[in-house]
């Protein structure tokens, strides 16, 4: 669990920090590039565009960590505000299709399929991309400043919050599957071609869109850690513990809550602006109940309430599920539902939570007295 | 029908000269026809009768001849030429068969006017109307005098009024037209319609505008009798949508209130006792007789309530006693569980199942023109109200009752007072299990049996548990009837897609109004 950050720690947190760094942007990219396609160092395109989807989904996993892991708010909905971000750049890279769609049309494919002539009105912020790219972080921000003002502020918290937001995702998930909706129906958004001039088919592009990513993760993962490390982070670590003594010692849990919540939105809709150019198709399929729960067993494996554990639950599950849906494709629903009920109930804690406990156990076991004393030192 | 006892014989004959007398028919036929029924025999008649000419000439090249066979066997046929008739459609061209099928459809449903069901008796009439043969009328009035099932005899008049629509004798159709907006007939709208038509052409005669008149005056009330009886069957399925969902949220409440524990596998106890009730019915196909077999449903309840209380209990066991206290998790593991349950299901069952309803729950009731309730719903609106009177006396009349609801108030001050509140917990998550299983059993009639069962109403039931607030059953009935009836209400505006989202919607608006649900717990525990 979160404690506040000693100096001497908080090197060696910046120097792992610039190690993963190094790793992600220079090493792998090069791996992609530099060997031969036989040698075993060399990372496929395919595998360097998966592990984009998952350091992308890594992003999203943030966002409900701070909500979840640090303010105890349990949001089943975070799959809304990823669709909302991915469906807005979604938007942007159909329309940069153009010409070269099916019917040569300069209307995505599925509006000349469902009769519609003209390009419905609030489309036209997307022709641009800084339409899609703002309107990605902003609608997801400002459809969870309304749900949240609206929740947090009548007291709606714990389990009612989570299945109100679990109703949210159920109930965007049906409207986006229509059709009059004018998103696609249930085929979502695909077929791009380009993203600014880029071709989205070039390797050269979906190297750039890695790196952008890995960036994207850098940058929330500080966002993160300087909102966990301020004032209004300890705030938010005391309303999980206990709302109660914060609203009495004179805080507004709630303000600070639907502070946290749009910052996890935002971070979701920047996880699906990342994701749609990568995986090249958006449908509401990635919207519905199940996928934001997703992202909760994520966190969970991980380890909640820890930044670095967000990230890992995501590329690891993510990995596992890459791997395990080949082989045994039938199988994946039980691993998850076990994962489930597994950690939740043996390792709250997670990945981090359990390597933290096997380090303290690796000190403690050969300490002496005074070592122990050192550490309580340092820990106070 | 007709008095039991007599036999078949006389029987045929007593309806044969019914159909005879009503058809006024000629001399030389009639005789011809009884010395038939006196010989009690089905040789063919002489070949010199009308008939047996009209039966040739079927046969004919001429497409006039043809047709003018097929209106004297029309005018002066009998149920018993139907053999014949199918065996010549069997041997003939497509000329002829087109040309037959009126005939055998008229003789068809005038014979299925004293069939033995009901149900036949009912579409023949109907169909004798959409056939629009005047030929029909007196068997209609004939039938109808000795109906006894009001809605078939309803059925029959309103066939009978709209084929006088036809008629030539004006006095005649404006009597139809009367009797039919009398009968509030929503069948015969556009024929009335078309008369309305007629009266405004610039031809119309006085007599047409009369006609017309009479007509609008028809449609007005028809159409307005339609949109009670469209309210009241509105009303009827936000019931049995409301039962459906109570029966469902009844389970959860109790635990929630109880524990606190958010069942999200709930759902999947449901398709449990689904399934249970599905096993059931094939070992019955497998083991028993079929006249047996409707007796699988009755049996299929203490299996379903067993086994989804098996496993409820088995779950409580093994993994949400290890999370009291922790809510957030207990959802988690649950929704965990559901997904194990939902993926078993599919592996073993496949996708789509179904259950066949016994014969009591198949159809459904007549009560009023234009207001049809299918048995199976009303059967699970009788079932819901059962339920909650069964919660009703579990909770508040029993030993178990008063310790669950004194747990729920105060859980340390039970312990305290020595109530095993451990075994409280286990025992009423069983019986919420077991309630699951109940709905499960209940669904099976209205829909199919597949692993996606629980995960169609679950939602909705949380919101019915979360809207209704903890602890008190009034809640959670009114918010059951609340959300069900407003589905429904919205649904046929907005399609079902945006009733749900207007639903959570009005929930969450609800909500800043009432934060604690419908009926809150007072006092300190309000906000534990």
């Amino acid at each position: 669990m979160p404690e506040p950050i000693p100096a001497q720690q908080d090197r060696r947190v910046t120097l792992s920090f610039m190690v993963a760094g190094f790793i992600f942007l220079v090493v792998i990219p090069l791996l992609n590039v530099l060997p031969a396609e036989e040698s075993w160092l060399h990372l496929s395109n395919f595998r360097l565009n998966q592990f984009g989807k998952f350091l992308a989904f890594a992003i999203l996993a943030l966002g409900l960590d701070l909500i979840w892991g640090y303010c105890g708010v349990l949001s089943l909905g975070q799959g809304v505000f990823f669709g909302l971000g991915a469906y807005c750049m979604g938007m942007y890279l159909a329309l940069q299709i153009g010409s070269e769609s099916v019917y040569g049309s300069e209307l995505p494919d599925f509006m000349v399929w469902t009769q519609v002539k003209e390009l419905p009105l609030f489309w036209y912020p997307f022709k641009s991309f800084w339409g899609g790219f703002l309107g990605a972080l902003l609608v997801p921000m400002l459809f969870a400043l309304v749900f949240g003002f609206l929740s947090f502020r009548s007291r709606i918290k714990g389990v009612y919050f989570a299945i109100l937001t679990q109703a949210l995702a159920f109930a965007a998930w049906l409207v986006f599957n229509r059709n009059e909706t004018r998103l696609g129906g249930t085929n979502g958004l695909t077929d791009f071609k380009q993203l600014l001039d880029f071709r989205l088919s070039d390797p050269s592009t979906q190297r750039g869109l890695y790196i952008a990513t890995v960036l994207a993760l850098g940058a929330a993962y500080l966002l993160c850690r300087y909102i966990v490390a301020s004032r209004a982070g300890n705030v938010l670590v005391a309303i999980r513990d206990s709302e109660s003594r914060v609203t009495f010692s004179g805080y507004t849990p709630w303000r600070y809550k639907l502070f946290v919540f749009i910052v996890a939105a935002g971070l979701a809709g920047l996880a699906g602006m990342l994701y749609v150019p990568q995986v090249g198709i958006i449908t509401p399929a990635q919207i519905g109940v199940l996928p934001s729960l997703e992202v909760v067993i994520w966190v969970a494996v991980g380890g909640r309430g820890t930044l670095i554990g967000a990230i890992v639950g995501a590329v690891a599950v993510n990995y596992g599920r890459s791997v395990l849906t080949n082989y045994f494709p039938e199988a994946w629903p039980f691993i998850l539902g076990g994962l489930f009920v597994i950690v939740v109930t043996l390792f709250p804690d997670g990945l981090v939570g359990m390597l933290r406990k096997v380090r303290e156990r690796l000190k403690t076991t050969p300490a002496t007295p005074v070592s122990k004393a050192e550490e309580g030192g340092t820990a106070a | 029908m007709c008095v039991t006892g007599i036999p078949t014989t006389l029987r045929v004959l007593g309806v044969s000269f019914v159909l005879l007398w009503g058809l006024g028919v000629p001399s030389v036929w009639a005789a011809d026809e009884s010395g038939n029924l006196v010989a009690e025999s089905s040789q063919p008649s002489s070949p010199s009768s009308p008939l047996e000419q009209a039966l040739l000439d079927l046969q004919s090249d001429d497409a006039e001849v043809r047709s003018q066979a097929v209106e004297v066997l029309i005018q002066q046929g009998d149920v018993r030429l139907l053999p014949r008739l199918d065996a010549l459609r069997e041997e003939s061209s497509r000329m002829v068969r087109i040309a037959i099928k009126p005939v055998i459809d008229l003789l068809k449903n005038r014979a299925n006017l004293t069939s033995e069901s009901p149900d036949s008796r009912r579409s023949a009439a109907a169909d004798l109307a959409m056939g629009g043969r005047v030929e029909a009328i007196p068997f209609l009035k004939q039938a109808a005098a000795q109906e006894e099932v009001w809605w078939v005899r309803y059925t029959m008049e309103e066939s009978w009024h709209f084929l006088e629509l036809q008629s030539d004798d004006r006095a005649v159709q404006l009597d139809a037209v009367k009797q039919l907006g009398e009968l509030r007939s929503a069948n015969s709208v556009p024929a009335l319609n078309a008369l309305i038509e007629a009266g405004k052409a610039a031809e119309a005669t006085d007599q047409h505008k009369a006609l017309a008149t009479a007509a609008t005056a028809a449609v007005d009330y028809i159409e307005s009798w339609g949109w009670w009886a469209n309210a009241i069957e509105t009303l009827f399925r936000g019931i049995s949508l409301s039962s459906i969902l109570l029966i469902m949220a009844l389970g959860l409440a109790v635990v929630f209130g109880l524990m606190g524990v958010i069942n999200m596998a709930h759902g999947e106890l449901m398709m449990i006792g689904a399934y249970a009730t599905f096993i059931t019915q094939q070992a019955f196909l497998a083991w028993f007789s079929p006249e047996a077999f409707d007796w699988y449903f009755p049996v299929a309840l203490p299996v379903a309530f067993l086994s989804a209380a098996a496993f409820g209990w088995v779950l409580e066991a093994t993994v949400i006693r290890f999370l009291y206290g922790r809510l957030l998790e207990t959802l988690l593991a649950t929704w965990g569980v559901s997904l194990i349950l939902m993926q078993a299901a599919r592996v073993y069952f496949g996708d789509l199942t179904a259950v066949i309803a016994p014969q009591a729950l198949r159809g459904g009731a007549q009560v009023m023109v234009g207001v049809y309730l299918p048995y199976n719903r009303i059967f699970i609106i009788v079932l819901s109200i059962l339920c909650v009177l069964g919660i009703y006396v579990l909770l508040f009349r029993s030993t178990l009752g008063i310790r669950v609801r004194a747990v729920t108030q105060n859980r340390n001050m039970s312990a305290c007072l020595g109530i095993p509140t451990r075994k409280v917990d286990a025992y009423t998550f069983a019986f919420a299990s077991g309630l699951a299983g109940i709905a499960g059993w209940a669904l099976t009639m209205v829909g199919n049996v597949d692993p996606g069962l629980g995960q169609n109403y679950i939602v909705d039931s949380f919101m019915v548990v979360v809207t209704g607030g903890v602890g008190k059953l009034a809640g959670t009935i009114w918010a059951a009837l609340g959300i069900g009836g407003l589905n429904k209400l919205i649904e046929p505006f907005s399609g079902a897609v945006y009733g749900k989202v207007f639903i959570l919607v009005g929930v969450i608006l609800f909500l800043q109004w009432r934060p604690q649900g419908l009926f809150a717990a007072k006092g300190r525990s309000a906000d534990a």
